[in-house]
């Protein structure tokens, strides 16, 4: 399972980096990025992340 | 030990919950949440909810079982009465009473119903709640003509999805222009265009003085000045108001909201308000007022987590705002509204843009299209209070980032 970011729908809300620090981050236009690294989809502060976004940019899929 | 009440589980009751455990509280905490479901998020209400072709767009907040696991009690589908202030107690409808160390109320606004007549007739919407939401999901797929009343941010996204489905779209905004209360007349006049051009017909000046049936379903519009228009759903979108009464009856001080201190707590120092329905005074924005939106509701919440865990904070947050419509971005940081002189910063893309709004020489709101690195920027910048000339703003060499710079360096000195 991967982490999908549909970077057009940002809005910088920021409520990823709170579910999922370690996860998420935001550039300097406060648009969500990838910390580097590799990722548990899976795991329960992602899919806190996925839902807690206003704008549903955040998916997993295969 | 009887915790921490909070009426109303939208975005602030939901925030506030989760961040009081993330500042260590520990009593107990309950949401009563009049809606049956769990909380859960209201922006892809007029958005991608109804777009979505899998219809199972699942909204709440967190998984079930998370706010159990968080020690937070949810009653959902559960209204609150009345609140005995001398009891310190909340008397539900059923007659239970929940007793309270603190009592916040979240309780938000409700859509703001048209005078007209014909607004019971079937086919005649407002979207606010989830239910609301699923019901035009499903009206959507076989609906012809389509007229929004209202040309604000829910009504014009709304008015994006339906024509994105395929409906013929019709907004009717009452006034000269859209988004009169919330945008400049650049960025007003650019998404009127480009609504236009994605298939959503705009008409200004345009007042229904009737809905019009066969039957109890909508078939029409009437117009002051007599014309008609064709209308198998009519969505109205002319505002909100704010859910004040549990408050008015318990004998706090009601304006336009409930009146909080810069704390955010109510004329009884055990009651609260947060979000949409707390009436008060922003550092942004000239004399008092009620804040719709996302940022408000979170940051508040997490404001009062820290007063009522033992930190006594002030809620000063710049207000920023967003909405999709029209295949566009559109972002604010600020509040512009009575705004005296406003000037286009342009790109070579004249799709991307932002405008920068001055009252009385000082900037107080930057909006953008398409443009997040300003958007960010102006975050920054008027949170730091600082302030660019007006003569500036169309410069091309004009630097955000580098006044920014240049602030903060100031500030380290």
């Amino acid at each position: 399972m991967q982490i999908q970011l549909d970077h057009a729908k940002c809005v910088a809300s920021g409520q990823c980096v709170q579910a999922a620090p370690h996860v998420f981050d935001q550039d300097d236009d406060g648009i969500v990025t990838l910390v580097p690294g590799n990722h548990d989809a899976e795991s329960t502060a992602v899919k806190l992340a996925v839902r807690v976004c206003p704008t549903r940019v955040i998916s997993v899929a295969e | 030990m009887n915790g921490i009440v909070i009426v109303g589980g939208g975005q602030a009751g939901h925030q506030l919950a989760v961040s009081l455990r993330a500042e260590g509280y520990d009593r107990p905490i309950t949401i009563v949440e009049a809606e049956p479901q769990l909380p859960y998020q209201r922006p892809p209400l007029s958005k991608d909810f109804l777009t979505a072709n899998d219809g199972t767009l699942d909204l709440a907040f967190v998984e079930l079982g998370q706010y159990a696991e968080d020690r937070i009690e949810v009653l959902a589908g559960v209204r609150v009465a009345l609140i005995d202030r001398a009891h310190r107690e909340v008397v539900l409808d059923s007659g239970r009473r929940l007793a309270y160390d603190q009592l916040v109320l979240a309780t938000g606004a409700r859509a703001r119903r048209p005078g007209v007549r014909g607004s019971t007739l079937d086919g005649v919407h407002t979207l606010r709640s989830l239910a609301d939401a699923q019901r035009l999901r499903t009206k959507l797929s076989h609906v012809a003509n389509v007229v929004v009343v209202g040309g604000g941010f829910i009504g014009l996204e709304f008015a994006s999805s339906a024509a994105q489905i395929g409906s013929r779209v019709i907004v009717l905004e009452s006034g000269p222009r859209i988004l009169r209360r919330s945008v400049s007349t650049h960025a007003a006049e650019f998404l009127t265009s480009e609504h236009i051009a994605h298939g959503v017909a705009i008409e200004t000046h345009a007042v229904p003085t009737e809905f019009l049936g066969r039957n109890v379903n909508v078939t029409g519009v009437r117009l002051e000045g007599g014309s008609t228009l064709a209308a198998d759903l009519v969505v109205v979108g002319i505002g909100v108001e704010p859910n004040v009464e549990l408050a008015t009856d318990a004998g706090l001080e009601v304006d336009q909201g409930v009146v909080v201190d810069e704390q955010l707590r109510s004329s009884d120092d055990r009651i609260y308000a947060i979000g949409d329905v707390a009436w008060f005074k922003s550092d942004f924005a000239p004399g008092r007022g009620r804040v719709e939106s996302v940022q408000n509701a979170v940051d508040q919440a997490r404001c009062l987590a820290r007063t009522l865990t033992g930190v006594p904070t002030g809620y000063h947050d710049l207000p920023w705002f967003w909405s999709q419509q029209a295949g566009h971005r559109l972002q604010i940081a600020g509040i512009s509204t009575a705004a005296d002189a406003v000037r286009l910063r342009p790109t070579e893309d004249p799709s991307k843009f932002s405008v920068f709004c001055y009252r009385a020489d000082r900037l107080v709101a930057i909006e953008s299209v398409d443009q997040p690195r300003i958007h960010m920027q102006a975050r920054r910048l008027l949170a730091a209070r600082i302030s660019i000339p007006i003569e500036r703003v169309a410069e091309p060499e004009l630097d955000l980032a580098a006044e920014l710079e240049a602030h903060e360096g100031l500030l380290a000195r």
